[in-house]
């Protein structure tokens, strides 16, 4: 699950991790209610309007219904004006960022329309970092990053000069420890004041990543003051689905109007489910199994529609929302069923088949491919219900069949 | 012979609900030495099972079975009673990695655990306290273990298993299940077929499964599938070229998934261009694997690897 930055730039400051300081305003009155007391806090005039979307490279990004606007947008009018100055800008920038559409590398090209700002205190900036803690699956360990190249995408930075990015590995047992975070600082040249505030962070980050369940957590840049402190000035944070349950004041930040709401609706009935441009709708039991699928389709000639993992404790309730979320889809022009049952049983699918069909009617061929537990009893079913099914032997028959169906 | 699991196997499981319970009936069934069960609040009593012998599984036994499955309160408890040896968890995410954590304390030489959706840091922790133990897991988010008729551990179909000549390692659960029903169609059959699962941080990897296959003689072939994230398959790949002289057959699942995008499985992404199919296939066939164009095709590459080798 992933939160926007102003809710991450939140939980940092409650456990410890240096922030500007910042308001959030979904109106222009409390995107200009908050300059006057960020000014007053922070003793700079320059306050900063960032547009609150999950996708990442606002700062590059342009708004489609003003191209000339870019996402994040730097309030320097203050520093001659005064505060009256700043909160006619920063009006002016509210009334159109708010409800426009943000179109960065990461929204792909529609975009994603800017429902919330944030308005953050201007920093004086000696240097741009870059720190994140992300899991390194080669070692089943937390791993810091981190570099002097701050502001730049990482995989640019190890495209271009890996040398430039340094990493510890961080034992569960011990978090990063001192010598570490010592390593990191001289590393990124920190001296002084900034090596013991950048030690600081680094260890309370580590910490941060393991308790919060972090599956990502991105600091880019991470900034060193002109006065030697260490900030966070954006935060990009994704969490481990799996762990939310241990995490209610995460869980409630979930944003929904920020989420495919097909992929949502699926979640909601322990489907994993993607959405996909092509016509052939997917219905498997297995994410290996829904992923081969799809490859099997396209190299018989079609293009999957999504990835569907209907997943082992599927009840035929959530088999007929499964098919009724394929359906929906105008792109769909027939519909795969395949299943090999292990835990999940043929005739459950089946039976979620066949009442799917009666509910929301089926206007697309459809094949089903039923091998596993209970398989003569899930084909007994189709069999018995008076669906226009054809059935295949295998999955690159059935994946055959349903391209050839739809041609 | 086989790997990791046979007829001396003893099993404890831990966490009898209602999942536990029906691949505790179906193992059973396949003729598994279910020893013990461990449940909390269950303890001194004991379980039932009865029902029809499952026929694929361990040969001359009745028609019927009735067990009735001692419960412990905990692993040790249940141990030092029955003697188990190895352990299959069905406990719910919150717990599973407790419940891992308690078998290894135990000394179970052998963990399997089914559970999907164990918190990701929870798995680093095991990972890090299994460390210098004689603790062998596999899994988690793995279909398990199963040596044809000898021993089922998991919630793998067992009629389509059958004994034979080939080791099969998996990250995808029903993949295993299409290779498997592939070889024992084709008539190559299995020694072993070892799941391990399907998230980022787990016990047992490729390498570790690949190595114990080389150095069992009766497997005579191996077959992996692999899926996209992370870079297993390649690290795989390259012990393969070093280290193994026997034939290879694979698939790798993913091509056409999209970056960014987690498919099912927690470990199943492709991200910063990193842990894509394409790099998978490309490291194995550099490794002599000879790798199935679709998963329907991967008996028929699992034979033309042997009979490249001269061994069908």
């Amino acid at each position: 699950m992933k939160i926007h930055e102003y809710q991450a730039k939140r939980l940092m400051a409650e456990r410890g991790l240096a922030v500007p300081e910042g308001r959030v305003a979904t109106t222009p009155e409390e995107a200009v209610a908050a300059v006057g007391p960020l000014v007053e806090a922070g003793g700079s005039s320059v306050v900063v309007v960032k547009s609150q979307i999950h996708a990442g490279g606002r700062g590059k990004g342009r708004f489609v219904e003003h191209p000339d606007l870019a996402g994040v947008n730097v309030v320097t009018d203050g520093v001659e004006g005064g505060v009256p100055s700043a909160e006619a800008k920063v009006r002016a920038l509210a009334e159109t960022m708010l409800g426009s559409t943000l179109v960065t590398v990461q929204t792909g090209e529609t975009g994603t329309p800017v429902r919330r700002l944030y308005v953050e205190q201007g920093v004086a900036i000696a240097r741009e970092l870059y720190l994140s803690v992300l899991l390194d699956r080669a070692t089943g360990r937390n791993l810091m990053m981190a570099s002097t190249e701050g502001g730049t995408e990482i995989e640019e930075v190890a495209d271009a000069t890996p040398e430039k990015i340094l990493r510890e590995t961080i034992d569960p047992a011990v978090g990063l420890a001192d010598f570490q975070a010592r390593r990191l600082a001289l590393g990124l040249g920190l001296a002084g004041d900034a090596a013991k505030n950048g030690m600081q962070f680094m260890k309370a980050l580590a910490a941060f990543a393991a308790e919060m369940d972090t599956d990502l957590v991105e600091i880019n840049p991470l900034v060193v003051t002109e006065d030697d402190r260490v900030l966070a000035l954006d935060g990009k944070m994704g969490f481990d689905d799996n762990a939310l349950f241990r995490h209610p004041g995460v869980a409630e930040l979930r944003d929904e109007a920020e989420e495919d709401p097909a992929e949502r609706e699926a979640g909601a009935y322990g489907l994993s489910f993607i959405k996909l441009d092509g016509s052939i709708g997917c219905l498997v039991n297995g994410a290996g199994l829904a992923m081969a699928t799809m490859d099997t389709i396209k190299q018989v000639g079609g293009e999957p529609a999504n990835f569907l993992d209907v997943g082992g404790g599927a009840t035929t309730e959530n088999v007929t929302a499964a098919f009724k979320i394929i359906t929906r889809d105008p792109n769909v022009k027939g519909i795969f069923v395949n299943i090999f049952g292990g835990i999940m049983k043929c005739d459950v699918i089946a039976e979620g088949v066949v009442e799917a069909v009666r509910q929301v009617g089926l206007d697309v061929p459809l094949v089903v491919r039923l091998e596993g537990t209970n398989v003569e009893l899930g084909k007994r079913i189709i069999d018995a219900s008076d669906l226009d099914v054809v059935s295949a032997d295998d999955m690159k028959d059935g994946a055959q069949k349903i391209v050839e169906a739809t041609r | 012979m086989s790997v990791l699991v046979g007829r001396d196997t003893k099993l404890l499981v831990q966490g009898m609900g209602g999942a536990g319970r029906f691949h505790t009936d179906t193992a059973i069934a396949y003729g598994t030495n279910v020893v013990a069960g461990v449940h909390p609040g269950k303890g001194g009593t004991s379980l039932r099972f009865e029902g029809t012998t499952d026929a694929s599984g361990v040969p001359g036994r009745d028609a019927t079975y009735a067990v009735d499955v001692p419960m412990f309160e905990t692993v040790r408890d249940a141990v030092a009673a029955t003697g188990a040896n190895a352990s299959v968890v069905y406990v719910p995410p919150a717990g599973a990695a407790d419940a891992i954590l308690e078998a290894a304390d135990a000394g179970l030489e052998l963990v399997v655990a089914i559970t999907e959706g164990i918190p990701v840091q929870d798995m680093v922790v095991v990972k890090r306290a299994l460390q210098g133990t004689g603790t062998r897991l596999i899994g988690p988010n793995c279909p398990g273990v199963i040596t044809p008729h000898a021993c089922k551990i998991g919630i793998m179909p067992g009629y389509i298993h059958a004994g034979g000549r080939i080791g099969v390692v998996s990250r995808s659960g029903t993949l295993t299940y299409e290779a498997v029903k592939q070889l024992s169609d084709v008539g190559l059959g299995q020694t072993t077929a070892v799941g391990i699962g399907g998230d980022p941080v787990n016990g047992t990897n490729f390498v570790d499964v690949l190595t114990m296959f080389r150095d069992d003689p009766a497997t005579e072939g191996v077959i992996m599938i692999g899926e996209i994230g992370g870079t297993a398959e390649e690290d795989a790949a390259a012990w393969i070229a070093e280290h193994l002289d026997k034939p290879v057959a694979g698939f790798i699942a993913g091509t056409t998934a999209p970056p960014g995008k987690r498919m099912g499985h927690a470990g199943a992404i492709v991200s910063g261009g990193k842990g894509t199919a394409d790099a998978k296939i490309a490291a194995l066939e550099g490794a002599g694997v000879v790798l199935a164009p679709t998963p329907t095709d991967m008996g028929a590459a699992m034979m033309d690897a042997m009979k490249r080798a001269g061994r069908a």
